[in-house]
């Protein structure tokens, strides 16, 4: 079984194996080099690796992009209490799926990106959040996870070095909220999933009340290839500030949708173009979400920019998780977002009163507009709504909920308009 | 910038231009608090965990990047809060407007109307206009348990609720069910809140008209009812209460905050035992025995018919109070014993199981059910009879001693009682088959109908105002008592509370530290003395 779409221009480190079953396996992992950063982390030790893996500029990919090397710097030494890292396996983000490829293809990257990360932050405890509709996943990473306490690299005394670390593989209920770190927690603990104010910080008070990290799947798979090749190896690829190669999930109108991993930077129309094949034959392309339905859009005439950090945030919009959705002509705006703004309303955990009732509001105003009811005042209302709901909350789901309604009413006015005039026409006529 | 303090234990900060010092940890909220700024609020109340997740007291810090949730946010040296700039009554009015979509806006239905947390903000701060032309959600009602009922359509999801049976009852029986614009509030099982001593308080705390007491339902409108400041009569906690009222009947309990007695709560038990402030059947005048009938008198008849009685001869005196008595009675009546030679005097009082508040577990219901069997004990009342507050009157009830009978109303002594005493003055409230027997029956008032102090269990001296006028003639017993005083000695009768409250120190040396202005707002713990044995168990 081959993995469907592959490129010549992509540049495979953490996808290199994705379509090879035998990778899945302990003896088909080794065999292909498996396993061999965690023989070189545990000798390296805590202050070696975090400074390895600074040096790599490494940045958070479920995202916000935060230096993961920097962020692991934030945890205190060891407190005589346990210290935990969570390993963000939710992946809830529409339009989003690459941790589940990374975890279905190499359970054992993901295992050795756990150990590593677990030793240079000094924890014995490793929680993996699934995603709770991850089932086939979830079997795949489990019997991984077997077969390495088995192997001796997770447990008690690893690989004869005296390090004990334990992973626990978590299953959660399908909620997108709990994708939001400390939303996370409270779920892992057993409580609703609600995000907590900040401070205090996971680094001070995370999961069970103790010093927490938190990294998303495919941030920790690349830090074994850091940990073998070096920090300096891994800067070859992407741009100063957003190096090393990402997975792109593509999505929606493109002639070969799939995960593509490419250096940071890469050009995103070439991007769309040439890698994904761009739009079905003959239809052309009208929007793009860049970084999964959280980032407000981009209009075709905005693409000719690097798929980095930088680049992207001065587009107006985030790279966010790599989760490009590709909309062409036949598309509906208006029923677009307004798809993803029920998504919002039926996930806000609905603790703050703007994204509990904003998200609601909004649907309904874009439900009727849909519907041929709308009038322009509707328009400024959405605006001011969102305006409303960004930035004023506990966690950034408010935000998100905000970005596609914004963004798709300022680039897209004339489709919004055009549903309204022609329910006023309908209206007239009736 | 504001100077920095020498020593990191205080914070000094601007709020909307009024420099401000607190102690480092400060909450903003509290720190604007300090200046008397009202930072609106929802989530936040003093006594419970605050989440921040209202966001209606979003404030601006100059440097900051985002608006603060003043509720949580501390204060920092040098920090400049503008609790009312453009952006954060922008972002205020936007909460307000959210909160509103689905408002029922049944004001003039709901029992909160007047006293209402979402009237007041939206009348202060709030969008003059909705924008929302959708049909609203609707909810229902739901009745939770015990005296609560849950509005649904009300709710603004602060959690208050949830969070006081959480933290402070410790007992979760409220949660929130669903998530999004879906959620509500919902109980646990069927008991729901049924049997929760402390659930009443889940009322307090809502700040909207989503929970409300089926006993107060519809009752009366927030704005006609009056407030006096009071102290529950019910157990001996001496819990601080508003006693509101409506057409000179008491219509609710409510706790008024005191951080040394109650924190903000008060039992179930206290709040909803009210009705006998109501009773109807009052003894409205003073009536004195003729030709073995009790007739009506005036006052001055009665006083004078009583002093002369008492004035002849030498009598040993008896006496029998009700812990739900003033200190002020009390001591008046000890001060006519001693006066009359001394003698012995007993209260009795119910007593029930005691029940600790997890969250503030100095709030106990106490095991006494009246508030004042620790001022009995310090006017030298003996507890007499059983744990139902019955019994222990037989020395008492065939003795040729002159009698007093004050507030308790002896339901239980036998129909003989008192036949044989020498003179028989009942002071109270409605009469018994045995205090018909009396002599002379002078109409009391109750603790509601006058000024006065309790002493709780731990000697704490605390003051009621009236709430209600007394029927009739009736008058306070410290009055009552003070005219027979003058009547039978050389002393002055008190003219008011401060003398009733300063005669006082004439059996107990303790109260002479004390006068009635001067009692802390908090209520003053009696100074100096021995432990009371067993009084902390009351
Ligand atoms: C509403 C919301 C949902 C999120 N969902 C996810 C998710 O599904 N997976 C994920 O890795 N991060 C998610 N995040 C980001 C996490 O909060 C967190 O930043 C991330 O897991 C940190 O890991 P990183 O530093 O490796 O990126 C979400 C954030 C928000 C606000
Ligand atoms: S912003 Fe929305 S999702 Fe985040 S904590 Fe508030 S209500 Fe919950
Ligand atoms: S019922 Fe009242 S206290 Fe409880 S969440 Fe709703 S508004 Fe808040
Ligand atoms: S009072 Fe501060 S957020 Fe609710």
């Amino acid at each position: 079984m081959a993995y469907p779409f592959v490129h010549p221009d992509e540049t495979r480190v953490l996808s290199k194996h994705f379509g090879e079953p035998e990778a899945r396996t302990l003896a088909g992992w080794e065999a292909r080099g498996g396993y061999q950063a965690l023989r070189k982390a545990v000798e390296m030790g805590p202050a070696e690796i975090v400074s390895e893996v600074k040096d790599s500029g490494l940045r958070g990919r479920g995202g916000a992009g935060f230096p993961t090397g920097v962020k692991w710097s934030f945890m205190p030494q060891a407190s005589g209490k346990p210290h935990y890292l969570l390993c963000n396996a939710d992946e809830s983000e529409p339009g989003t799926f690459k941790d589940r490829e990374l975890i279905r293809w190499t359970p054992h990257q993901l295992i050795e990106g756990c150990l590593i990360g677990a030793r240079a932050i000094n924890v014995q405890h490793v929680y993996i959040y699934n995603r709770g509709e991850f089932f086939e996943t979830t079997q795949i990473l489990a019997r991984a996870i077997e077969e390495a306490y088995e192997a001796g690299y997770i447990g008690k005394d690893i690989l004869g070095s005296g390090v004990d670390i334990d992973i626990t593989l978590h299953m959660g209920a399908g909620a997108y909220i709990c994708g939001e770190e400390t939303g996370l927690m409270n779920s892992l603990e057993g409580r609703r999933g609600e995000p907590r104010l900040k401070p205090p910080f996971p680094a001070a008070v995370g999961a069970f009340g103790r010093p927490t990290t938190i990294n998303n799947v495919e941030t920790l798979c690349a830090v074994p290839h850091i940990v073998t090749h070096g920090g300096e190896w891994y800067r070859q690829w992407g741009t100063e500030k957003s190096p090393g190669t990402k997975l792109f999930c593509v999505s929606g109108h493109v002639r070969k949708p799939g995960n593509y991993e490419v250096p940071l930077g890469f050009n995103f129309r070439e991007f769309i173009y040439e890698m994904c094949g761009g739009p079905p034959e003959g239809r052309a392309l009208k929007a793009v979400i860049p970084g999964g339905s959280s980032v407000p859009i981009l209009r075709p005439e905005e693409i000719d920019i690097g798929m980095d950090y930088e680049a992207m945030a001065a587009a107006g919009t985030m790279l966010g998780c790599g989760s490009v959705i590709v909309m062409d002509e036949t598309t509906d705006i208006v029923k677009q977002v307004r798809r993803m703004s029920d998504f919002y309303t039926h996930e806000s955990c609905g603790q703050c009163t703007p994204c509990r009732e904003g998200t609601a509001w909004a649907s309904r105003i874009l439900k009727r507009i849909e519907d041929g009811w709308g009038s322009e005042e509707d328009l400024d209302t959405l605006l001011e709504l969102s305006e409303n709901m960004a930035g004023k909350t506990i966690c950034t789901f408010s935000d998100a909920a905000a970005a596609p309604i914004v963004s798709s009413v300022q680039k897209f006015r004339d489709d919004y308009l055009a549903l309204i005039r022609r329910g006023e026409n309908l209206a007239a006529s009736a | 910038m504001a100077p920095h303090n020498a020593q990191n234990d205080t914070v000094t900060c601007t709020i909307d231009g009024l420099e401000v010092t607190v102690p480092a940890g400060t909450r903003l909220i509290e720190a604007a608090a300090r200046v008397g700024i009202e930072v609106p609020h929802y989530c936040y109340h003093p006594g419970l965990s605050a989440p921040a997740q209202c966001r209606m007291c979003l404030v601006e810090m100059e440097g900051a990047p985002k608006l603060l949730p003043a509720c949580t946010a501390q204060a920092g040296d040098g920090n400049v809060i503008h609790t009312h700039s453009e952006k954060s009554l922008k972002a205020r009015e936007g909460v307000l407007e959210f909160l509103l979509l689905n408002h029922p806006l049944d004001c003039p239905v709901c029992d909160q109307s007047g006293e209402c947390g979402l009237q007041d903000y939206v009348a202060e701060e709030g969008r003059k206009m909705g924008r929302f032309v959708e049909p609203k959600r609707i909810l229902g009602r739901d009745d939770f348990g015990g005296d609560v009922l849950y509005y649904g359509d009300r709710c603004i999801m602060c959690t208050r609720c949830v969070r006081f049976m959480r933290e402070v009852a410790q007992d979760e029986r409220l949660t929130v069910v669903q998530r999004g614009h879906r959620a509500v509030i919902d109980t646990f099982f069927d008991e729901g809140l049924e049997g929760s001593l402390w659930a009443g308080n889940v009322v307090d705390v809502c700040p909207v008209g989503s929970l409300v007491s089926k006993d107060f339902l519809h009752k009366a409108r927030a704005w006609d009812l009056d407030r006096s400041p009071s102290v529950c009569p019910n157990c001996s906690q001496g819990c601080n209460i508003s006693i509101q009222t409506f057409n000179n009947q008491v219509t609710r309990l409510k706790p008024r905050p005191n951080m040394e007695v109650n924190s903000h709560w008060m039992c179930d038990y206290g709040r909803h035992n009210y009705q006998w402030m109501n009773r109807g059947n009052r003894i409205e005048a003073p009536m004195v025995r003729r030709d073995g009938k009790l007739v009506a008198v005036s006052w001055s008849e009665a006083m004078r018919t009583l002093a002369d009685t008492l004035g002849k001869g030498s009598h040993a005196v008896r006496a029998v109070v009700s812990p739900f008595l003033s200190n002020e009675d009390m001591g008046a009546l000890r001060r006519v014993m001693e006066t009359m030679g001394g003698g012995d005097g007993v209260y009795r009082v119910e007593t029930g199981e005691e029940a600790e508040l997890p969250g503030f577990p100095t709030l106990k219901l106490r095991r006494d059910r009246a508030a004042n069997g620790v001022g009995a004990e310090l006017f030298g009342y003996r507890r007499a009879g059983g744990d139902d507050g019955t019994g222990g009157l037989d020395d008492l009830a065939g003795h040729d001693d002159v009698l007093f009978v004050a507030g308790d109303e002896i339901q239980d002594a036998p129909t003989t009682f008192g036949e044989k005493a020498a003179v028989f003055v009942y002071l109270g409230h409605a009469l018994s088959d045995a205090t018909r027997n009396a002599d002379v029956v002078l109409p009391a008032t109750s603790f509601a109908e006058m000024e006065g102090t309790f002493t709780n269990y731990e000697r704490r001296i605390q003051r009621f105002l009236p709430a209600l006028q007394g029927p009739g003639m009736s008058r306070p017993i410290w009055q009552i008592l003070g005219v027979l005083l003058a009547g039978i000695s050389e002393k002055a009768a008190p003219a008011t509370i401060d003398d009733a409250f300063d005669a006082l120190a004439e059996v107990r040396d303790d109260f002479g530290a004390l006068s009635f202005r001067t009692i802390a707002p908090r209520g003053t713990v009696l100074p100096g003395f021995p432990a009371l044995s067993e009084a902390a168990g009351r």
